[in-house]
């Protein structure tokens, strides 16, 4: 049982590895301290369940269609919500309180919406449920396609992020926000690329999420939790490190949840959450 | 003998004379109305806690509902074994650890760990419980029963809502003030002129975290059935939060201002608009952020100073 419990922390923490990798780029970036970004995979998960359940469609339709959808919301969200915000208060300690002010009631927001619109039951569907051995482990074949995804989507950013010049330019925003404009990067896009970026990743997670597990209106919140941890474990910006403490707090929740209690996940990630802070506040590997 | 100013000297007025009168509503006010003075009052001592230490550190603090939950689940763990007065010392021990662990952790690095921190607390709070309720103790779900009227749970109430305002009057007023207020404009500043920057945000952050943990211990009778979701409701929270902000978090009246007109209208809202209150409360919230940056006391002084009549008032 310890091998398969490992399996299944591994598929669970490689979706949590893509959701954090969303909102690194976004905080790492832009700045923005998006609590509402949990909000955004749940968006994801409602698109394909309702896609699927209503109209018959394949899930991998609704992967498809959410990657632009959401990044094109984040978009307009940054442009409409956080560029006034931006330009009221510069890019300082007072953006860092008012983003999280106005994402904070996004997140309620968002959550109302959900409730109204589907109640606030579990929703889900089924969807390549046949189970396959990996390790001895008996994982549904859906699981392992979905980790697929998120190693083919968290690779092509890695490499995007490290080969091209577009990725270059992100990394400067993010290492050294005064600087990029003096060699010709314009901060304002890239902030908004980043957290348009984020928004479609969020979304894809959420996508990838509803086809092996349930979710509900307001699981949000609890995801943002766990990404906003991995993101500070991970180093904020540093994509290798939120794919590495996605991955650790996935197998030892799947362990707790096994050996202790599932209704102890979040507390075990604050657990570790609470040791970082003490032992490596700037990230594992700072 | 320093000299107050002439405004804290009318601040402190203020709640000489409005402490007073808000004890003697019961008497004038019917039966029905007594429940809205419990809540409003509340709200009152949430939004002025919340505000004492987050407006002027500008340390966002979401975690309101993890210290007063933590208040009223103890008031339901103990009792049937204490008297009143001791549950309540307990609850703010307890409220006081707590603080000190969360302070302690994140109060010396950046804002931002604060914020996390405080964002999943309440979850995190209601998880422990819940796990040591269903496989230690196994019960679930507790009931309160202890002789305390309404009315007296409103008094209680305003006289933990007085001694938050004054708490804070008396912080803005002094040394410590000063340096709670550099703090909030500059932290290495504040730390070069020899500020114990992690030792003032902690004191402020346990004082602000006891305050909110009596709120809800001493409303805990009320409710006579007790679960940790219904203690741990992060609606409390945010609606908080929007008080303190809309009245401006910044200034000893702010969070009262903004909690009274709230209040009334969230409870209408509730009723009125049942489904969709959490969309519109988080509408409200947005448009605080955006018209109202910092609050509507800050409005009125700001129309005030224009004005050049007025300015050696």
């Amino acid at each position: 049982m310890l091998v398969s419990t490992f399996v299944i922390g591994l598929v669970l923490g490689g979706t949590y590895a893509l959701i954090a990798l969303g909102l690194t780029i976004q905080y790492g970036v832009a700045r923005i301290m998006n609590l509402a970004y949990g909000e955004i995979v749940i968006a994801g998960a409602f698109f394909t369940f309702v896609l699927v359940t209503s109209s018959g469609l394949s899930p991998l339709l609704g992967l498809a269609l959410i990657l632009p959808l959401s990044f094109g919301l984040s978009w307009l969200v940054y442009g409409l919500m956080m560029q006034p915000l931006v330009r009221r208060s510069g890019h300082g300690g007072k953006l860092e309180i008012d983003s999280i002010l106005l994402t904070f009631g996004l997140m309620f927001l968002a959550q109302g919406l959900f409730v109204w619109g589907f109640g606030a039951s579990f929703s889900g569907y089924s969807w390549l449920q046949t189970p396959v051995g990996v390790f001895g482990a008996k994982i549904a074949v859906g699981r392992v396609l979905g980790l697929g995804f998120v190693i083919l989507i968290g690779g092509g950013l890695w490499l995007a992020m490290s080969r091209t010049r577009w990725g270059v330019n992100l990394r400067a925003v993010a290492t050294r926000p005064e600087f990029a404009p003096l060699v010709g990067i314009d901060r304002e896009k890239a902030a908004r690329m980043a957290f348009a970026l984020g928004g479609g990743i969020a979304g894809a997670a959420g996508s990838i999420m509803s086809m092996y597990q349930t979710f509900t209106a307001v699981d949000g919140s609890f995801l943002t939790m766990k990404a906003l941890v991995i993101v500070i474990m991970g180093g904020v910006g540093n994509l290798g490190g939120a794919i590495v403490a996605g991955l650790i707090i996935g197998i030892v929740e799947a362990y707790v949840s096994y050996l202790v209690d599932p209704g102890l996940t979040l507390a075990a990630t604050y657990a570790i959450f609470l040791a970082v802070l003490l032992w490596r506040p700037k990230g594992l590997f700072a | 003998m320093r000299t107050l100013p002439r405004s804290a000297l009318a601040s402190l007025a203020a709640i000489v004379v409005a402490v007073p009168v808000m004890a003697l509503m019961p008497l004038v006010l019917q039966d029905y109305a007594h429940g809205l003075l419990v809540g409003l009052m509340s709200y009152v001592t949430l939004a002025t806690a919340w505000a004492m230490f987050s407006g002027p550190t500008r340390y966002i603090s979401l975690a309101t509902v993890a210290f007063y939950g933590i208040g009223a689940y103890t008031v339901a763990v103990l009792g049937d074994h204490l008297a009143f007065a001791a549950i309540l010392g307990a609850a703010a021990l307890i409220g006081l650890g707590v603080a000190l662990v969360v302070g302690l952790a994140t109060l010396r690095l950046a804002g931002i760990y604060f914020v996390i921190f405080s964002f999943g607390l309440a979850e995190l709070v209601r998880q422990v419980i819940t796990w040591f309720e269903t496989t230690v103790t196994h019960t679930l779900g507790r009931y309160i029963f202890i002789d305390v009227t309404t009315v007296q749970i409103y008094w209680l109430l305003l006289g933990l809502a007085s001694v938050s305002l004054l708490l804070r009057w008396g912080i803005e007023n002094s040394r410590f003030g000063l340096a709670v207020h550099a703090i909030g404009d500059d932290e290495t500043v504040a730390r070069h002129a020899g500020v114990n920057v992690t030792g003032v945000k902690l004191a402020l952050f346990a004082a602000s975290a006891v305050l909110i943990t009596l709120a809800g211990a001493v409303q805990a009778p009320r409710w006579t059935y007790v679960e940790p979701s219904i203690v741990f409701n992060p609606t409390i929270s945010f609606i908080t939060l929007i008080m303190a902000l809309l009245g401006g978090a910044n200034r000893l009246w702010g969070p009262v201002v903004g909690a009274v007109p709230l209040y009334f209208f969230f409870e209408w809202l509730s009723v009125r608009w049942h489904d969709q209150f959490s969309i519109i409360l988080g509408l409200t919230f947005v448009a605080v952020v955006f018209l109202l940056p910092n609050g509507v006391l800050a409005l009125f002084e700001r129309r005030r100073d224009a004005d050049p009549v007025d300015r050696h008032a």
